[in-house]
């Protein structure tokens, strides 16, 4: 028991981004209530839950884009205003407007914005930093085009190449492959894979149960509460998916996935 | 035209009018890619009660006191606005709507019910200024802009607008970065830790510097249009933020000087007696630019619909 709790806290310090007792309120209702969430590093977590569980707003707490209520949020067992040179953020695409008169290149570069500040000049690191982030999302072709006149997917993969420009530990998506080609989902999936094989962290907000057994190595269920967390093999199943979505998942759905 | 009597007459008020469209101009992209344009539009309408409450303290009409009172009232209105925004849950542009058409209604009544009618002061200067009678009586030439003497006579506009317009440009050069980011992506320039809602904010109190000093020396009519019309036609003719704030800095110029060789010359040319007020021909020149721009601009399609 005592050993157990040792080891507790040594992975408390190690953590990436640790939540506690999390709550936020659009209006009068809770988005997200209460919800506690220790992310595993080295790992690809996913965030499962129905629409409107509150799944995009707890990354959105966690970063202080949206005010929480209540709750704790700690990033490699500091502050997370500390931590924010190492955490990516990839919002959802629809969250931005594409008719923005900007260049892809120049929407990779706004990643370095921590390391260019104010007025520092963009040297030719950054601008080898932002292409080799665009090569590795398959875009390099593409830095001088205006963000209008890209695919959806392609949208994806610049947002994500933003990310990469960072050189984060902690890479959070919200909904990366939403509306999605099949060659951007391979794309973005292997990349992912390349981060976490490098000993990065990413945790993704997602939407297509039947990838998530073979995308991610852990899962967290949410419905405005947490349901379960752990390991995608012991937590994944027919029980927890029936708590998170209710009556929501039909029961021939549930038996192909779990 | 281009001799002793153009320094004398016709330099101030095109370089003033120069100096209020870009310092107006700059401000109005940032502001029309927040979709909130209309707040240049806002900010010259509630000036209108802080020049005459100013007027009611001091009971002078000065131009400190006057830009004072219309820049608190400037800021009221924007502290307003926020205030509707979010405790209503509703869309800026119908906060901004009732609060300028109020505030702008009290400045009307105020304006009436006090005694300032022995004062230059009403509705229609502070619609279209007074552009033509911002002349140089000591400027006997060109080369009075190197004598010390001449050039204390200038219009105490003309230094003013300059300054403002220099402030507005090193501010947007400063902050360039966070204000571009954080226009384009509100919560990816939060996750970085910029500081989003100063930002923001930062933006509109220069807009509302820039309104307030060019409302003083060219009224509000330019101000409502150079906040719009130029940085409009820009972003139609490129894709590229840079190259839009350029081509808004020339469609502003070409506005004011344009506007105001065609008021002065226009109608003589067209065989009438009089001029025509230079404020409203800058900003409907500014109008046909933008309406040249909108059916012949390279760069009209939206996303998606390419």
């Amino acid at each position: 028991m005592q050993v157990a709790t040792e080891q507790g806290q040594a992975r408390d310090a190690e953590s990436p981004l640790d939540i506690r007792g999390l709550t936020v309120t659009y209006g009068e209702k809770p988005a997200v209530f209460s919800v506690d969430a220790r992310f595993a590093p080295g790992v690809m977590t996913a965030i499962v839950g129905p629409n409107g569980a509150g799944k995009s707003t707890l990354l959105k707490a966690a970063l202080g884009i949206v005010r929480p209520v209540s709750g704790q949020v700690k990033a490699w067992g500091r502050p997370i205003a500390a931590g924010r040179a190492r955490i990516s953020y990839v919002p959802q695409r629809a969250s931005v407007d594409w008719d923005f008169p900007t260049r892809v290149i120049d929407v990779v570069l706004m990643g370095q914005y921590r390391q260019l500040g104010l007025l520092r000049r963009v040297r030719t690191r950054h601008m080898e930093a932002a292409f080799d982030s665009l090569r590795r999302v398959g875009m390099d072709g593409f830095a001088e085009r205006q963000i209008g006149q890209l695919s959806g997917g392609q949208q994806q993969r610049v947002f994500l190449a933003r990310a990469l420009a960072q050189g984060a530990d902690l890479y959070l998506l919200d909904e990366p492959f939403a509306g999605v080609d099949a060659a951007t989902e391979k794309a973005i999936i292997d990349v992912l894979k390349d981060l976490r094989s490098k000993g990065k962290t990413v945790v993704a907000v997602h939407h297509d149960l039947g990838t998530v057994p073979e995308y991610f190595d852990r899962v967290l269920l949410i419905n405005t509460t947490r349901i379960a967390e752990g390991p995608v093999a012991g937590t994944f199943t027919q029980d927890n998916l029936q708590k998170a979505y209710g009556g929501r998942l039909a029961t021939a759905q549930m038996s192909a996935l779990a | 035209m281009m001799g002793a009597e153009f320094v004398a007459l016709s330099l101030p008020p095109i370089l003033i009018g120069i100096f209020a469209a870009v310092a107006c101009a700059l401000p109005g992209n940032f502001l029309l890619l927040r979709k909130q344009a209309l707040i240049g539009d806002a900010i010259s309408h509630v000036v209108l009660p802080g020049i005459v409450g100013a007027f009611l303290v001091t009971g002078v009409v000065a131009a400190w006191p006057m830009m004072i009172g219309a820049g608190v009232a400037a800021l009221i209105a924007v502290g307003m606005i926020e205030a509707i925004r979010h405790l209503g849950g509703i869309e800026p542009g119908a906060a901004m709507g009732v609060v300028f058409t109020t505030l702008f209604a009290a400045g009307v009544l105020l304006l009436e019910q006090s005694d300032t009618s022995t004062v230059h002061l009403d509705v229609e200067h502070a619609l279209y200024g007074n552009l033509e009678s911002l002349i140089w009586l000591d400027g006997m030439g060109w080369h009075s802009l190197l004598d010390a003497g001449a050039l204390r006579g200038l219009p105490p506009e003309l230094p003013r607008m300059a300054l403002t317009l220099l402030l507005v440009i090193a501010l947007t050069w400063l902050f360039w970065r966070p204000l571009t980011l954080s226009t384009f992506d509100e919560g990816f320039a939060r996750s970085l830790g910029v500081p989003v809602g100063a930002v923001g904010l930062g933006l509109v109190i220069v807009a509302a510097i820039a309104a307030v000093a060019a409302f003083d020396a060219v009224g509000s009519i330019i101000v409502i249009a150079m906040f719009i019309c130029p940085p409009a036609a820009a972003r139609l003719m490129t894709n590229r933020l840079e190259v839009q704030i350029a081509w808004s800095v020339t469609f502003a110029t070409l506005s004011a000087v344009l506007g105001y060789v065609l008021a002065g010359y226009g109608p003589l040319w067209l065989g009438f007696q009089d001029a025509v007020s230079a404020a409203g021909m800058i900003a409907t020149v500014s109008g046909v630019i933008l309406a040249l721009a909108a059916v012949f601009g390279p760069c009209r399609t939206r996303a998606g619909t390419a």
